[in-house]
């Protein structure tokens, strides 16, 4: 059957629209199918995410729109796939559009009929804590805008058929069959939410009031929640003061039936409570735990800020049993044990850290397209194929898989787009369309006629800073055509509309006042293109970030310098040039950096892609720390897999292996980079157009514990080993974790010791069945399905025993043998265990290499020395320098399977860039003027990329020459060139002088009256 | 303040005069961000919502060595009160050295600046990451009340 260069994704969260982008930007056509009629998932209705508290719709917002315009992906909202036909390359499918009665081609998003419409229904959105009308957009910045009929509601009045200016209601509409032929499928709907309703009788859900779930809370804490942000008691409207959470609603509880762990309501919990204090003067929250489950990428940082500068309680308990309401007041009653007694308290609000579950749709996904279900009813994967079904050609990713975050679901959501352009990559390009922009209008000779668009962000900037008093103050500034302000610059519509009116305006320069260009500049440069102008002719001005919201208590100063900032960026505007584009050629190949398993995935990946890998391995192996590992937590083959794994390498004529191989140097750019690598003392050089770092981590040695000063004293790796080969002979066992991890100075959780010891532990009672083991531990981190492997360890009779910082077990010798002592917090009573083996979970570390391979990729460092990823949430697997990739444990520690997403994500990401063969250079460089040039050649010296270099021109002078491609357009020279002869393009001297220029204008008029002032004050004196 | 201008023989009494700042007259403050470090810092004082006088107004550069000294001598010029530059930590720059390359120019005109007669404590470096929203806000608070101390821009003042 012939191939299609074609994937449909169902599910329209982050993960698919991070699936659809990949796919799109590499050369296929995508059909985005989505059962709600927006797409943006979960995702949308948070506030804020963990650990950066970056607002999520902030970060979101650019890729809704850019999934929504890319001319690769359409969007199948509304619908629901009725069949599936086909196999792995060529499948059919047959999805039904259910009819929104409103046209898509016409409806503007203006939202006028959802004024007009007289029925009100709770808004699901908003978690039923709002209203909506029956005709409506799930959220303002939805993708696609279209609004909605809800004909459970709608009493077909027809009002808003009446009001709507673009004739786009059409309440016969029907609905509509579509075929699509596709190669591959990756199905990501996502997860649902616990129904809390079944917890009625625990805590009154749906009976107290004030009991809410964490969505409700998010929702609230939203600003474009009911209460713009504060949380209020629902039954009163008052502001809580003491909040209390309560951790695994619907989680790790067997007698409900999902004894998994939901992986992200730790972290969730804390960002809601650091929010909500923030939101309400005087809340205190408290927060009610189990195991403290921050195991993720400076997650305990995070959790370490929340206790101690935030102040926010934490109590560890067994799951708090019930809530009680106090009739009159409608408080809530608590039960808790703190310090062994057992105390009663009254709280204002209580919050349910409500679990995940399999989304609604997973049956009928799974019947449709024939992939098996777990036990819980999430999609069943092994840990070597994390993300694909047992179907070939249908792939997952997101929490569907299992419980997660979100960067580990954009990894995944990455790993399997890799997957399904892989299956397909015979036929890339041959669906998709050319991205074309109008041609470019000469500017030449025109004065500047400047356009700009003050963006209120809900209430963000609006509900600061006096937005159409900046609009009408913009409109007395010269050069100033056309002024206005949107409710969402971002949102869809205004781009159209930006673009109108660009071109009805003739404009020539194109401002938007809003948030910061850092996140938001590229999507307005792209919409300025489709009016046909230069993407250069774009100027921000971030009246958000550094306005509104570090001056929310000081409105009419905000707004006073909301227009000193939109002041500037006219100045600056006035004088900004068209740039010419310039292209670069890709190198389609990618070096791998790092042979573990990490490195051999994304190399195997980067084969099957259809390019050329180089795998640079330091050692004389591959394989990596993966070399010391046997077998998975559900007995998995490790060894086998590893094999089977280093064959296909071999076999593969697209990878080459370099063994005892590091790296010397590196230089170039995006598509064309150079490596000279030390090959065995030779040297080699390389060319390639991308880079994935996977160097991984290694275990830590430990320093503590008797470690090295007992033959019987190992860490869980050598124990690993050692029980492979059967030379393990004991009765009893003792496990440390947390060895170097989650102390003062590292204070980062290794996120795989837990699950380690556990396995082990398991292993240890499978061979030695009479056997006694002991886990010491800080918090149990078996988050996800893992938690299953914690319950058989318990059921298994593996005792357990909590310590923290203050209560670390103390080892020493007894004979021969060992002794451990610790406090036991259950009993209160020291306890002392003569174990035959001490096992440590050592921390996993990164690697040495990690600071010079950094700086010669030029490439950041967290501050726990791992690589840190160009977004912690969005883009987890790639750098801010551009063609530059990381997969596995070079980013933080993790697991085998999260390895293998992220090493398949990065060749997802990777091949964005090697899809092109040639791509458009960055413009803003630096460029000579030959006649002021005396070819002195302090640029030469001075440049980190060797861009310029003196040549001799016709007439025998030596002039300075800047390379296009390597010049980065930093500025440095500009300013060394003692001659002005260097001009630094988009950032001259006089657009730069212009904005100083700009700022100091408001001084001389606001400063004149006090001025005056002030000479009478001096004359005044002087007639004294 | 009271003691800076008792050493220094006053020009004239204008001068005199025009160092306390009439009541309610805002101090005028840029400060000029890498686009990668410090730019990203402001951004995240933002999205934190850190507090911070709103005095300052921040003009986006790509790199700290983009900054010549004639753009910080023209904003005295033009009656700027303080100038901040900002940039990524020595070691962090996203062009490797752009930032030493702004220390050592800064640091000239500095002393230049001593010697024409412009305090140069109006001019101010310092090295803000992308994760530091907080010591941006700080910085600018800082800032701004030690200007307020040395008051309005004598020689601004002066020309007008």
């Amino acid at each position: 059957m012939e191939k299609i260069g074609a994937v449909m994704i169902a599910g329209g969260g982050i993960a698919g629209m991070q699936s659809a982008l990949d796919l799109a930007d590499s050369g296929f056509k995508v059909y985005l199918v989505d059962s709600s009629p927006t797409i943006g998932g979960a995702m949308s209705q948070l506030d804020k995410t963990f650990p950066t508290n970056d607002c999520a719709m902030c970060i979101m917002a650019p890729k809704l729109v850019e999934t929504g315009r890319h001319h690769n992906i359409e969007l199948l909202t509304n619908s629901s796939i009725k069949d599936v036909k086909g196999e792995a390359g060529n499948f059919t499918i047959k999805v039904t559009k259910t009819a929104r009665r409103v046209r898509e081609d016409k409806c503007t998003g203006c939202g006028i009929c959802t004024l007009f419409c007289p029925i009100e229904v709770p808004d699901s959105y908003n978690k039923g804590m709002k209203l909506r009308k029956a005709i409506y957009v799930r959220y303002p910045q939805a993708v696609p805008p279209t609004h909605t009929i809800d004909m459970e509601h709608c009493i077909g009045c027809g009002i808003c058929e009446s009001q709507c200016k673009a004739n786009a209601i059409e309440y016969a509409q029907s609905d509509e069959e579509r075929e699509l032929n596709v190669g591959a499928i990756i199905v990501s709907p996502g997860f649902d939410e616990f129904n809390l309703e079944l917890m009625r009788r625990e805590y009154g859900f749906g009976l107290f009031p004030n009991v809410i779930s964490s969505p409700q809370l998010e929702r609230m804490l939203s600003a474009t929640g009911p209460y713009r942000g504060l949380v209020l008691r629902p039954s009163d409207g008052k502001m809580p003061k003491k909040v209390a959470f309560i951790q695994c609603v619907g989680s790790r509880d067997r007698s409900i039936g999902n004894p998994y762990c939901s992986s992200v309501c730790c972290m969730f919990a804390i960002k809601e409570a650091v929010i909500a204090q923030e939101h309400n003067q005087g809340l205190q929250a408290h927060i009610f735990f189990m195991d403290m489950r921050a195991y993720g990428k400076e997650f305990d940082d995070y959790y370490i800020r929340a206790e101690q500068e935030h102040g926010i309680l934490f109590t560890r308990n067994n799951r708090i049993a019930d809530v009680s309401q106090d009739p009159k007041t409608q408080n809530l009653i608590l039960n808790y044990i703190k310090d062994g007694e057992m105390k009663s308290e009254e709280f204002d609000l209580v919050v349910l850290s409500v679990g995940m579950v399999f989304p609604k749709d997973a049956k009928n996904l799974a019947e449709k397209f024939g992939i098996n279900l777990n036990e819980f009813n999430f999609c069943d994967t092994d840990i070597f194929n994390p993300t694909s079904t047992n179907i070939p050609g249908i792939f997952v990713a997101g929490a569907f898989e299992a419980p997660k975050d979100i960067p580990g679901t954009v990894a995944q959501a990455s790993g399997a787009a890799a997957h399904a352009s892989a299956l397909v990559s015979g036929q890339r390009d041959t669906l998709v369309v050319e991205k074309t922009f109008p041609e470019e209008i000469d500017i030449g000779g025109q004065d500047p006629r400047i356009g700009v668009f003050v963006c209120h962000c809900g209430i963000n900037i609006g509900g600061v800073v006096d937005v159409p008093e900046v609009v009408e103050y913009v409109k007395t500034l010269p050069n100033v055509v056309y002024a206005e302000h949107n409710l969402y610059t971002c949102s869809q519509d205004t781009q159209e509309k930006i673009k109108q009116i660009a071109q009805e305006q003739n404009l020539n320069r194109v401002i938007v006042a809003s948030c910061t260009p850092r996140t938001h500049g590229p999507l307005f440069q792209n919409t300025i293109r489709g009016a046909g102008l230069n993407p250069y002719l774009f100027e921000m001005a971030n009246i958000r970030d550094q306005c509104s919201w570090v001056h929310m208590h000081e409105p009419d100063k905000a707004t006073d310098k909301a227009k000193a900032l939109v002041r500037m960026a006219v100045a600056r505007a006035r004088l900004l040039e068209p740039l010419p584009k310039s292209e670069i050629e890709i190198s389609p190949s990618a070096i791998i950096i790092g042979g573990g398993v990490t490195g051999m995935n994304a190399a195997l990946m980067i084969a099957e892609e259809g390019y050329d890998a180089y795998l640079i391995e330091k050692t004389d192996k591959l394989g990596g720390i993966v070399n010391r590992l046997h077998y998975g937590l559900r007995g998995e083959d490790i060894r086998k897999y590893l094999t089977e794994l280093k064959s296909k390498i071999d076999s593969n004529d697209k990878i080459k292996v370099y063994l005892n191989t590091t790296l010397e140097n590196f230089s170039g750019f995006v598509g064309n980079y150079e490596a000279e690598l030390n090959v065995n003392g030779n040297k080699e050089t390389l060319k390639t157009g991308v880079v994935i770092v996977a160097t991984g981590g290694k275990e830590y040695k430990p320093e503590e514990y008797m470690y090295g000063e007992h033959d019987r004293i190992l860490t869980q790796l050598e124990f690993g080993e050692l029980l492979n080969e059967g030379k393990v002979k004991g009765k009893e066992f003792v496990m440390i974790q947390c060895v170097g991890s989650r102390e003062e100075h590292r204070p980062y959780c290794s996120r795989i010791c837990c699950t380690h010891a556990i396995k082990n532990a398991l292993k240890i009672r499978e061979l030695h069945p009479d056997s006694k083991v002991y886990i010491l531990f800080k918090d149990m981190r078996t988050y996800g399905f893992r938690e299953i492997y914690y319950e058989d360890a318990t059921r298994e009779g593996v005792l357990f025993i909590r310590f923290d910082n203050e209560t670390k077990p103390k080892v020493s010798k007894d004979g021969d043998g060992i002794k451990i002592e610790v406090l036991d917090h259950f009993i209160q009573e020291d306890v002392a265990l003569y174990p035959d083996y001490l096992i440590l979970s050592p921390a996993t570390l990164p690697n040495e290499g990690n600071y010079d391979l950094a700086q010669m990729l030029k490439v950041p460092l967290s501050k726990d020395k791992f690589f840190l990823e160009a977004h912690m949430k969005l883009r987890p697997v790639e750098f801010a320098t551009e063609g530059v990739f990381l997969a596995g444990l070079a980013h933080s520690p993790k697991f085998f399977n999260e390895c293998i997403s992220e090493a398949n994500a990065a060749v997802s990401r990777a091949c964005t860039v090697l899809s092109k063969r040639i791509m458009e250079a960055y413009s803003a460089i630096s460029v000579v003027d030959e006649f002021k040039c005396i070819g002195c050649g302090t640029c030469e010296e001075i440049c980190e990329y060797h861009a310029p270099s003196l040549v001799e021109k016709g007439s025998g002078k030596l002039v300075s020459e800047i390379n296009k491609a390597l010049c980065k357009g930093c500025g440095a020279c500009a300013v060394a060139c003692c001659n002005g002869a260097i001009t630094t393009l988009h950032f001259k001297n006089d657009q730069i002088l212009s904005m100083v220029e700009s700022a100091a204008e408001e001084l001389k008029r606001e400063s004149s009256k006090p001025a005056e002032e002030a000479q009478t004050g001096a004359s005044t004196s002087g007639a004294d | 303040m009271a003691g800076e201008a008792s050493t220094k023989p006053p020009a004239d009494s204008e001068h005199h005069e025009a160092q306390t700042p009439p009541p309610g007259e805002p101090i005028n403050l840029i400060a000029f961000c890498c686009n990668w470090c410090s730019y990203a810092g402001a951004d995240l004082a933002g999205v934190s919502r850190l507090q911070y006088p709103p005095n300052v107004k921040i003009i986006r550069v790509m790199c700290t060595g983009r900054i010549e000294p004639e753009f910080l001598l023209h904003a005295f010029e033009l009656g700027i009160d303080g100038v901040l530059v900002c940039g990524c930590h020595i070691g962090d720059c996203h062009y490797i050295s752009g930032n030493e390359k702004a220390e050592v120019r800064i640091n000239t005109l500095k002393k230049l600046m001593d010697m024409i007669g412009i305090d140069s404590r109006r001019l101010r470096l310092e090295w803000v990451s992308a994760s530091e929203g907080t010591r941006f806000a700080e910085t600018v608070k800082d800032f701004k009340e030690q200007i307020e101390k040395l008051g309005k821009n004598k020689i601004y003042i002066a020309q007008s």
